[in-house]
This record gives C-alpha cells, structure tokens and sequence, in this order.
C-alpha cells in the first residue's frame, strides 16, 4: 500500500468525551505532545448528552456530606462488585475535580450562599450532584473543550481509529483508522495511548446511546490483549421514553425522580413500595408520607423507593408491565406534573420540558410522561489499575466509562461524570509517567497497518446481499430479546450462537459508494467491535450464575456471595477468547467498616 | 399507509443535485428518522451528522423546507403534508458530502477568541456567585454549536470574503458569555471591534429566529456587547468601574437586588 498519512506523538488520547478532554488536558498542561481523537465534530461526544449532574461530596447542601459516605454508596449502589481503591480515589477526589472546572469557566447552579447547588439522586444519601439544570454533561464538556482549545492541544476530529498496535517488545505503540471525511487511512506512534471511547449501548435496539457508543475501546483493548472485567454489567436505566417510537430509548433523567416525580402504574399507585428490597430497607421509607416529607428534611425521614439504585428500579418496572398495570404503550407513568409547580418544572427541568413537549406532544407539567427501561451504560469494560489508570497492556490507559471497576455491578447516577475527571486526569498523569520514562522509541509494523485497512476497506468492493444495516439491525434485535433486562440460560446460549452468525455475515458485508464520508461503509467499519463486545457481554452473562446489580438472571434470582468476590475476565490467549474467575482486590479494613449500617 | 417523499440534495465539492425518496410515513417521526430509513435502506451511503437525536450535540443540521433547523427536532406532522420535504446542507459552510458540511471555519473561530482568566478565589478557596448573576452566562452556555445561526447570518452567508473578519452570532454570544462571566477578569474588546468584526452585524436577529434553544443571541448577546465596547472606548473607565463593580459584589443573599451590571 502506498505511504499512509502519519503522525508522532507522546500521547495519544482516544475519545474526546469528558474523560479523554481530562487526560489530554492533563497530558498536554505536562509539555507532552499531546493528541486527542475522535469519531465526531469536537464537543459532540455522549458525555455531551448527560443530564442530571456530577457526584461529588461537597457538603454545600448537607454539611454532614464526605467522601467516606459517598464511597460507602457508590460500593452499595454496585453491590461491592466495585474495585474499592477506584472508589475510595473518586469519592475523595471529586470534589477537587468538580471546583477545577468552576476554575475553568464553568457555571453551575448556586446556593442561596453562593457556593455550587448540588441536587438528590438515586442511590445517594445526600443531595451530591452539582448540575446546571439538566444539561450538565453539555456544561462538562464545554468546559473542557475550551480549556483544550486555549490549551492548543492537537485535534484530529472525525478520525476513527481502528486498531491499536504494540511494538515487538509488546509495549503499545501506535494506532491506525481513517479520517471520515476523505476514507483516507492515518496512523499514529505514540509512547502511549489513553482509551476514552466511551460506551456501547448501540448493540440494544432501545438504547439512550448514540452511534458512537459501539465499545470500539473495549474491542480495541481485548484484540490488543488487554483484560475485559465484568462485561455482564449492562446498566438498564428505568426511565427511557417509550413513545413514539422513533425516541423509544431516549433517556428521561433521573433528576425528575430527584426533583419529586414518583413512578405509577395503570392503576395509579406508586407501586415502587411493593419492590424495596432488603439490602436497602432500613433507608427508604415505606409509606408516602414519609417519601414525600423526605424531599425538604432528609435528616428525619428515609427516602423515597422511587430513588432506589437504577437496577432495582428498572427491575420493578419490568415486573409491573409483566403484571399487566402498563402505561398504554408498554412502560409506566412518571408523574411531575401532580406534585410540582409548572414553575418549578419549568426552572429544574428545562430540556426535558422541551423534550416531551417537541418529541411527543406531552407536556410534562400537565400530563404524566410514559417511560420504560432501556440500555445506558456499561459498568464493565477495560481492567485498569486504580492509581494509574493503566490497562494489563503496557503503555496502554483507559477512562471513563470503556474502563472497568469503579462502579461495580451497578452504576449511581452522577458518579459517571465525575469518574470522567477523576480518572481522565488520573490516565493522563499515568500515560505522561509511561510516556516519559518508555524504554525505547514506539514503532509500528506497516505491514500490520495495511493488513488492518485492507479489512476495513473490503466492504467497498465487495459483492453481497448483506448491507451493514441489516447486521446491526440483527443484532440490535438479538441483544435486546436474549442479553436484556432479564437473561436465562437458554436465551444467552441462543445469542452466543446468533452473534456467531452475525459474525460472519458481517465478514461478508458490502457497501455501495466511495470512501468519503460513507456513514455505511463507516457502520462495517463499527460492526467488528460491536460484535465483539456483544459476544463478551453474552459470554460474562452466562458465566455469572446469579443475580447482581445490573446482571439479572431469571434463573439465578439471587446473589451468591462466592461470586460476589469475584470478576470475570475475559481475555485473548493465543486468538482463543477465554473467561475466567478472578478474586476481586481485598478491601483495608478501614475502609470495609465504611460499609456497614449506621455509616 | 400514507407515503411522504423526501427531496434531499446529494453531491460533493463538485456538484450534485436533489434526489426524491418515497417512503411510508410514520406517527411520530422526525427528518433525521427518515434519513435513517433512507440509509437502511435505497441509499445506505447518504451522508449527515447526528449523535444525541435529542436536540443536546448540534450535530444534525441542515436546511429543510429552506430553513435552518435540526433534524432531529423537526417533526414531519409539522410539515406540509402534500408537498416533498427537501433538506440541503447548510449553506453557509463548503460541502464535504450530501448533508455534511465543512464546520472548521467555527472551531478555527473559537481558537482566536481569549479564553478565560478567573480571579482567586475566596479565602475558604470556593468562588462565590449569586445564581442571579450566573443566569446570563448560563444563556449563552446553552449553546450546543450547531452552527444554525452562523448558517443564517447574511454577513457571511453570502459572503466567503468576510469570514476571515468575522466571528458569527455563535462566538460574539462567546466574547459576550466571557464578558459578563462574573469571575473573568480579562479584556477583549479591542480584539472584537478590530478583529472579530463585532460592527458588522446589523442587528437583523435572524440568529435568534433559528436558534434551537432559543437563545436571545441578538437581544441578550450581541447588543449589550456592542454597547460595552462602544462605550468602552469611549469612557474606559465606565467599563473599568462594571467589571469591578461585578466582581466585587459580595455572595449576594437572596434579598439583595444589586444592580444589574448592564
Ligand atoms: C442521555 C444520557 C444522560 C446521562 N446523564 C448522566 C448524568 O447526569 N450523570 C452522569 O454521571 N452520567 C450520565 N450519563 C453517563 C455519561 O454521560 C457517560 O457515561 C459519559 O459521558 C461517558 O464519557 P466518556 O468520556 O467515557 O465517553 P464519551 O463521552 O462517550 O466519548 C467517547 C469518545 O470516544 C470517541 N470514540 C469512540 N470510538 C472511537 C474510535 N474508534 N476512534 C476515535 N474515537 C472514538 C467518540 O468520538 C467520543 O469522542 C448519561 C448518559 C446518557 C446517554
Ligand atoms: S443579528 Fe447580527 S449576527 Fe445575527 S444574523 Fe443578523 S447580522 Fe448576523
Ligand atoms: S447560539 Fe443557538 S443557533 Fe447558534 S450555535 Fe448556539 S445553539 Fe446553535
Ligand atoms: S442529533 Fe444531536 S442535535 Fe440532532
């Protein structure tokens, strides 16, 4: 093939979503030669989408807020499959991170005093999330953007990246992909490489990801024999709108849960008092007198079931549409409308307003809105040493929501934000260690780069019926019916199977027209990873034989404790993908007494 | 089934023309819905941006039925029903493929405006700000850069040659959102009457007319920029005495009702 546009750098930044814009700053603000990549324009990553707000103890609302109680929930809400050091880091530092980007420019909303407004969310004893209404994601990523921006760092936008390369010493070494715009090839060498790509949500057929959420990272990672913990651990978020159908999936935040919206069934009742399970019984309350005296004193009263950690929520909702008490298109009601001002709705939720009322006619200060669960982010991913952020592959770092372990098997909503700038800096300061003290200058073997584009132009010539829509459509089928909400033996064993049909019709798929932005041919180009990642999320599931956080089996209801201690990992070993058990990193004893009730 | 026809411009540098598309209509569904079916099925190579199909990342714009709106959030029961929807890319920026433009000209914008420069913080090492006071700036940060109103603005629409002296409605609104930041300290006014070319807007508020999220650029934005920097050269230190007067404004309590600083 002939010369391929290349570049050198010290650090290369995959993803530029919250977490890759925080290794990069960080990386950059260190005088490395810093680049960051990503699949869309600058500023559009997912991180663009979050809603409700940022964890972060800063006791700006309740004084008796701090990092061990935040810790203590974020380890509960994942049902203690967390990596505690991850947990212990994030709750310490978030706060830190969350004044760095008021430093920066960012504006969140006040208190009366002045300082950062932080409001309830699920699975959080106290009021923890500092937010700018409900577009904070945008406000994060903005922020970070500009601070790039005057920062000068290099930006290679629209620039996908399909494969990670390791030098003969096996350390990482460079990458290579193709600029949308033109289809023309580009590679990297770098000293070190921080993975930020973010989710992959795009395998579900309803889902609140975009279609850049196809986990290229984590395929990325494993095909560069990297460790894959916990792929299992899918989070189902509760409240997806599920009509009309062309918005099924996208997400309706938490935050109107938060801010007094209660969840009902076609009966009316608010059914999440049937559902409140052992683990947290002592904390929420159990009549709705008691829930709703919550929301202005949390000292004196438990609060309410409908603030439950996601999995237990999604879970009852599930269980009520089962039952036959569904909303008429298939979810159940989420009522503002009855138990807030217009005002009020109006002022705390300004996008979702305009969301309901544009999207599907409904006005949310009048009318109760339908919701369902659908897929929203991935817990499990790339295995990362705490500290460092460093993968099993030397070199090799990843952030945010592609890595693994800080939230167990089930996320609290507002920790993913703030694991963005926790452990993005953290993997910047990790790859700048790397890159500094590498032995030896990266090289990359070119007869690998072309063999790698050669796969990935193939689509463009080719002859077949299969279209990379009909694949992804396929699979998005398969995922939703046999790796959902509820999973079975029998149905995880059908989608291993399925997704290895997939496999090969998506070797044989062919695209129509050129190179240059041919969002077809860009799809084949995804199909590899979104594959592979379902596979590992299909394999993990079978192999965890019971029920935890995010994971449900219907046959395993319950947790086991054995497998409570351990990850599932998952790994390339002579091009055989294996899965085997790992005890999870023991606790310090300080930090398990954490846990216990009355903390 | 009813079948609406979709009239959607398909080419490159070089040239192309609008392509018709029938499809069967469905409850609900927005343009970028349509051009989704288009690309599973007659033309899977048709070119467009989107991300969060939910009015949140300003990716999904063009121009449909002529005016300049998201995909994403333009319902097809809102338009004609008897007529084909046609949708072409934005105009004001070079084609790259079928609905995809060529944007840099906003990223290289966005390099050449000052960034921020905060003031220290409080001696308990927080930044004290009333929530009156971040309302302003809180406008302006709803931006999600889709560039409509960029797309819109006739001093470059038309007009290649004033880019380069140009910013656009998006980035005055910036310069604007930096100004009235109640911790920014540093000076741009000069840089926006000599290079940001903040005079040739005419204040014809057609940005506002398109913005997504109804942001007043024009009223809000633009207008008590260009009074700040007029005003500022001609009495610095009446410019001098706002940005003080707004910083040194101690964390106000919800009685207080400081005046406004414009
Ligand atoms: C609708 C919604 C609301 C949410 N609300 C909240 C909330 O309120 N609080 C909260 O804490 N969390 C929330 N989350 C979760 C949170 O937003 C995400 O988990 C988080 O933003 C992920 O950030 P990231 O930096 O890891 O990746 P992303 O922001 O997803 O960015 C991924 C980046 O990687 C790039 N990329 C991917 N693959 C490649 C490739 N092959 N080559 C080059 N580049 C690539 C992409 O272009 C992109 O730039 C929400 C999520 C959604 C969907
Ligand atoms: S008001 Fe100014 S910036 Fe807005 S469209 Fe008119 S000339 Fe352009
Ligand atoms: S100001 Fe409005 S129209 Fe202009 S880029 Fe921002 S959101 Fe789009
Ligand atoms: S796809 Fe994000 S604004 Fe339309």
């Amino acid at each position: 093939m002939p010369e391929i546009e290349s570049h050198d750098f010290d650090v290369v930044v995959i993803g530029a979503g919250g977490a890759g814009l925080r290794a990069a700053i960080e990386a950059k603000g260190r005088g490395l030669r810093t680049a960051l990549v990503c699949k869309s324009l600058l500023g559009k990553a997912h991180t663009v989408m979050a809603e409700g707000g940022a964890a972060a103890a800063l006791g700006n609302v309740y004084p008796e807020d701090n990092w061990q109680v935040h810790f203590r929930d974020t380890m509960r809400g994942g049902k203690l499959l967390n990596n505690w050091r991850m947990a212990e880091l994030h709750a310490k530092e978030a706060p830190d991170r969350i004044n760095e980007l008021e430093s920066w420019g960012a504006l969140f909303d006040r208190t009366p005093d002045g300082r950062i407004l932080q409001r309830d969310f699920g699975g959080h004893r106290y009021a923890r999330l500092a937010h700018v209404g409900d577009r904070t994601g945008l406000e994060m990523i903005r922020t970070l953007q500009q601070r790039a921006v005057a920062m000068d760092i290099d930006v290679f936008m629209e620039c996908k990246i399909l494969r990670l390369l390791t030098d003969g010493s096996g350390q990482m070494s460079g990458a290579v992909g193709y600029w949308r715009a033109t289809g023309e090839p580009v590679s990297f060498t770098a000293r070190a490489i921080v993975l930020a790509t973010g989710g992959i949500g795009r395998s579900w057929k309803y889902t609140t990801n975009s279609w850049e959420s196809t986990g290229d990272g984590d395929a990325m990672a494993f095909w560069a024999g990297a460790d894959l913990i916990d792929m299992e651990a899918v989070q189902f978020h509760p409240t997806g709108m599920v009509w009309p159908m062309s918005v099924r999936g996208l997400l309706v935040t938490e935050g109107v849960r938060g801010d007094g919206g209660v969840l009902r069934n076609s009966e009316g009742k608010r059914f999440m008092f049937d559902y409140i399970p052992e683990m947290f019984a002592a904390e929420t309350a159990d009549t709705e007198a008691e829930a709703d005296r919550w929301y202005d004193d949390h000292a004196n009263n438990r609060r309410p079931p409908e603030l439950l950690p996601r999995d237990e929520v999604a879970r009852s909702i599930n269980a009520e549409v089962k039952a036959g008490r569904g909303s008429p298109h298939g979810g159940v009601f989420l009522d503002i409308a009855t138990r807030r001002s217009a005002e009020y709705i109006h002022r705390r939720l300004p996008s979702m307003y305009h969301q309901f009322k544009e999207l599907a006619g409904v006005d949310i200060t009048t009318e109760a809105m339908e919701v369902g669960p659908t897929c929203h982010y991935m817990m499990g991913g790339v295995r990362v040493e705490a500290d460092t952020a460093a993968t099993t592959v030397a070199g090799l770092f990843a952030a945010g929501e592609v890595a693994a372990g800080l939230h167990g098997a089930n996320r609290l909503g507002g920790n993913s934000l703030s694991d963005l700038i926790v452990f993005g800096r953290r993997a910047g300061m990790g790859a700048s260690d790397y890159a500094e003290g590498r032995s030896g200058d990266p090289s990359v073997d070119p007869a690998e780069i072309d063999t790698v584009l050669a796969e990935a132009f193939a689509p463009l010539g080719r002859e077949g019926a299969d279209s990379p829509y009909d694949v992804q459509h396929d699979l998005q089928e398969t995922m939703q019916s046999l790796v959902g909400i509820i999973r079975t033996e029998s149905e995880l064993v059908e989608a291993i199977d399925k997704i290895g049909e997939l496999r090969e019709r998506a070797g044989r798929v062919s695209v129509k027209g050129g190179r240059a932005y041919n969002p077809g041919w860009n799809l084949a180009t995804d199909l590899p990873s979104m594959l592979t990642v379902s596979l590992a999320v299909a394999k993990g599931a079978l192999d965890r034989r019971e029920s935890r956080g995010g994971h449900t089996r219907d046959d395993y209801p319950k947790p086991d404790p054995a497998l409570g201690k351990i990850n599932l990992v998952q790994r390339l070993v002579d091009g055989e993908h294996t899965i085997t058990p790992e005890e999870l990193p023991t606790m310090p004893a300080e930090l398990a007494v954490l846990l216990e009730e009355g903390h | 089934m009813s079948e609406v026809t979709m009239r959607i411009w398909r080419g490159d540098p070089t040239g192309g023309d609008f392509e018709n598309y029938t499809l069967p209509a469905n409850e609900g569904e927005v343009v970028l819905d349509m051009v989704h079916r288009i690309q599973a099925g007659p033309a899977p190579d048709l070119a467009c941006r989107w991300n969060c199909k939910a009015g949140k990342c300003g990716s999904c714009s063009a121009e449909i039925n002529g005016m300049p709106r998201l995909m994403c959030m333009t319902r097809m029961d809102e338009l004609p029903a008897d007529q084909p929807v046609t949708v072409a890319p934005m105009r004001t920026f070079p084609v790259i493929r079928d609905l995809v433009t060529d944007v840099s000209f906003n990223f290289e914008v966005a390099k050449r405006i000052p960034s921020f420069a905060p003031r220290p913080r409080e001696a308990d090492g927080t930044y004290r700000m009333a929530q009156m006071d971040v309302d302003r700036g809180q406008e302006f940060r709803k931006c999600i850069e889709c560039f409509l109103c960029q797309d819109v603005c006739h001093v470059i629409r038309d007009h290649e040659e004033n880019k380069a002296h140009y910013a656009g409605p998006r980035f005055l609104m910036r310069a604007m959102e930096l100004e009235s930041h109640p911790l920014d300290t540093r000076d741009r006014r000069e840089l926006l009457r000599k290079e940001l070319g903040l005079a040739m807007c005419n204040i014809t508020k057609c940005c506002t007319e398109v913005c997504p999220e109804h942001i007043k650029i024009t009223d809000n934005g633009i207008i008590p920029l260009k009074e700040r920097v007029v005003d500022a050269a001609y009495d610095p230190i009446a410019w001098l005495g706002r940005k003080i007067l707004r910083r040194s404004r101690p964390p106000v309590l919800e009685t207080e009702t400081a005046a406004s600083p414009a």
